[in-house]
């Protein structure tokens, strides 16, 4: 299913709006995950606007596709890509880590089914995406299973547990996505703990591995088209993304993998998404 | 001391040499197999421990529906509440030493706190491992179970109530721990004794003490109340606390108003087991001296089954001690 540049372009305005969200609830929060969710903003507009077989105003669907969140603390993104979906209203997002919200700052299924899981720990998701999978094909579901990690979580021995159980198997309806930002909270992952060959690995646990530009919708959509067409292993697409993407100041920056921004920061980070980056003009100017 | 024929308790009651022995795994292996012909749901998932955890069982009968895990007890959790999250009943089985002791966090997160069915059975608990040694030996998983929400905690105390434990827990919407031994033990209720999730079957009724127990050490308070009785003068109630969690509060606090003396048997850490959920319950409501049976801050290690029970302090002479002894508190 090939993708029209109109609704390439439709969608990366969409992330825009998601952005613009995310630095919003997290201000409003004052505290929170600020570079993870922002770097995976164009990905959740991806599967939330376009890849997904669902439906927001009946959530647990049975033939909906799961989406199962590994790195739980970049759930802002989630949030706003589900609200902006029409799960919940938009004004909801203020109520994030705040008492009584659904929005918990980690997620949690209970809160709110439509998440799925429950995550926060990590390396855990996608186990849990494998049992989904699993269970959809002994009923003979023809839902897909897809599962958003980071790739500092592949520290965890979890993690690759999983790999290879889902290599045994041949889970052809699991699809990975891999948040390839290079960071996480001590440091750059090659330093804290390095992982690569990431995709050589990924290959050798019987994995069909794509690699793309995280930022670029166009790639991402059609490597989730292609993953589907791969009947013998389940595969994994590598994103490489731009932790902070869209915002100069925060990108490439560990110190934002877990701190909200400020109101000034807020305020200027705003201005430079609704500029598009100084590209238009704001339509507040 | 009276026993109490509603529990309809297997004739032989105090002659261990006539009663069957079974380890209560067994019935596991049994229940898990009738819990499958019940529902298609159930699904069992094992972490290279088929056989001894007798699992293997049901493999044999339903090998679509067996998901071998390797040795990763952590997958083993977050694939269960995978497939828990989807639809289906999963059923874990490793040794408890390993899961729930090496997968707490995932069961923690995955199964408590995501409030989905999956059914925990924890094979090789306390020293009855025997030979295997300490590292085998789990003595604090009930511990680890008892203290997350939403998780149900039951410890069979024969093979036929681990069987109709198993097929409980099939039945229930939450997650469940069950506590399995690996040796052989009396088998003393039969298939009409009753049970059901969190009520306490009262085996014996006396008025001096209350002895709780949980798990095959159950058999041994009966032996110990039966020799009290008959040479000591002294008329124990036995209760049967297989489901530590919920804890009967109405029959531990009507039992502990009539006798006002406990004695908790388990085998397990005296920290945070059966013995500690009573207390937690008696401080609040009813306070009684209480005597703990049970490992005290201390790992097992190898030896027979029966020599480690005695060295552990929790054999019959240490129950009817720790009955005694809770008397002479009674009165102080």
């Amino acid at each position: 299913m090939h993708i029209h540049d109109q609704k390439v372009k439709e969608l990366e305005e969409k992330a825009n709006e998601i952005r613009k969200s995310i630095i919003e609830m997290l201000l409003e929060a004052g505290s929170g995950h600020t570079a993870g969710s922002l770097g995976m903003a164009d990905i959740f507009t991806a599967f939330y606007f376009h890849i997904l077989k669902h439906d927001p105003k009946n959530p647990l669907w049975e033939e909906r596709d799961r989406l199962i969140l590994s790195n739980g603390h970049i759930v802002p993104v989630r949030y706003a890509a589900m609200a902006h979906a029409g799960y919940f209203p938009k004004e909801e997002l203020k109520t994030l880590r705040k008492y009584g919200s659904n929005l918990q700052g980690h997620p949690e299924r209970t809160r709110m089914p439509a998440l799925e899981t429950t995550s926060g720990p990590l390396g855990s998701g996608l186990g849990q995406a494998c049992g989904i999978a699993y269970g959809a094909r002994m009923d003979r579901k023809k839902i897909r299973v897809y599962c958003a990690m980071s790739d500092g979580e592949h520290d965890a021995g979890n993690i690759w547990e999983s790999v290879m159980f889902a290599g045994k198997n041949k889970l052809s309806n699991l699809t990975g996505v891999i948040d390839r930002n290079n960071i996480q909270i001590n440091g750059m992952t090659e330093d804290v703990m390095p992982l690569e060959p990431l995709k050589d690995k990924y290959e050798a646990f019987g994995w069909h591995v794509l690699e793309v530009d995280g930022h670029n919708i166009e790639e991402f959509v059609n490597a989730v088209e292609q993953a589907k067409a791969i009947y013998e292993k389940p595969t994994v697409i590598i994103a490489h993304t731009i932790p902070g993407k869209g915002i100069e100041e925060i990108e490439f920056d560990p110190a934002w993998h877990g701190k909200p921004p400020k109101k000034e920061e807020a305020e200027r980070f705003l201005q430079q998404l609704r500029t598009l980056g100084g590209k238009i003009r704001s339509e507040h100017e | 001391m009276k026993i109490n024929q509603e529990q309809k308790l297997s004739e032989n009651l105090f002659d261990k040499d006539k009663l069957d022995k079974l380890p209560t795994r067994d019935g596991f292996g049994k229940g898990l197999v009738r819990a499958g012909e019940e529902d298609e749901r159930v699904v069992a998932l094992c972490a290279d421990l088929a056989e001894s955890t007798r699992t293997h069982w049901f493999l044999e009968k339903f090998p679509e529906r067996y998901i071998e895990l390797g040795v990763a007890e952590q997958n083993l959790a977050t694939v269960a509440s995978g497939l828990a999250n989807y639809g289906k009943i999963p059923f874990i089985t490793s040794y408890a030493a390993f899961s729930p002791g090496r997968n707490n966090e995932q069961i923690r997160t995955t199964v408590s706190l995501s409030d989905l069915p999956v059914k925990i059975a924890g094979a090789h608990a306390g020293v009855s491992v025997g030979p295997d040694g300490a590292t085998h030996q789990a003595l604090e998983d009930i511990a680890l179970m008892r203290v997350q929400p939403n998780m149900t905690v039951i410890v069979p105390a024969d093979a036929n109530e681990a069987e109709k434990a198993t097929l409980a827990a099939a039945k229930t919407n939450t997650p469940v721990y069950l506590r399995f031994a690996r040796e052989k033990t009396p088998v003393f209720t039969t298939e009409n004794s009753p049970f059901e999730i969190g009520k306490a079957n009262l085996l014996a009724e006396g008025d001096d003490v209350l002895i709780i127990s949980c798990g095959p050490l159950t058999h041994n308070a009966l032996l110990a109340a039966d020799e009290l009785y008959k040479k000591e003068g002294v008329s124990c109630s036995v209760l049967n606390l297989h489901t530590i969690k919920p804890i009967d509060k109405e029959a531990v606090l009507s039992l502990a108003k009539k006798t006002k003396a406990i004695v908790t048997v388990e085998e397990h850490q005296i920290a945070g087991g059966m013995g500690s959920a009573v207390c937690e319950l008696l401080a609040e409501n009813f306070p009684v001296p209480v005597s703990m049976v049970g490992v005290r801050d201390s790992f097992g290690e190898s030896g027979d089954p029966d020599e480690l029970i005695e060295k552990f302090g929790m054999g019959v002479s240490s129950i009817k001690k720790a009955v005694l002894n809770v008397i002479k508190r009674k009165s102080e």
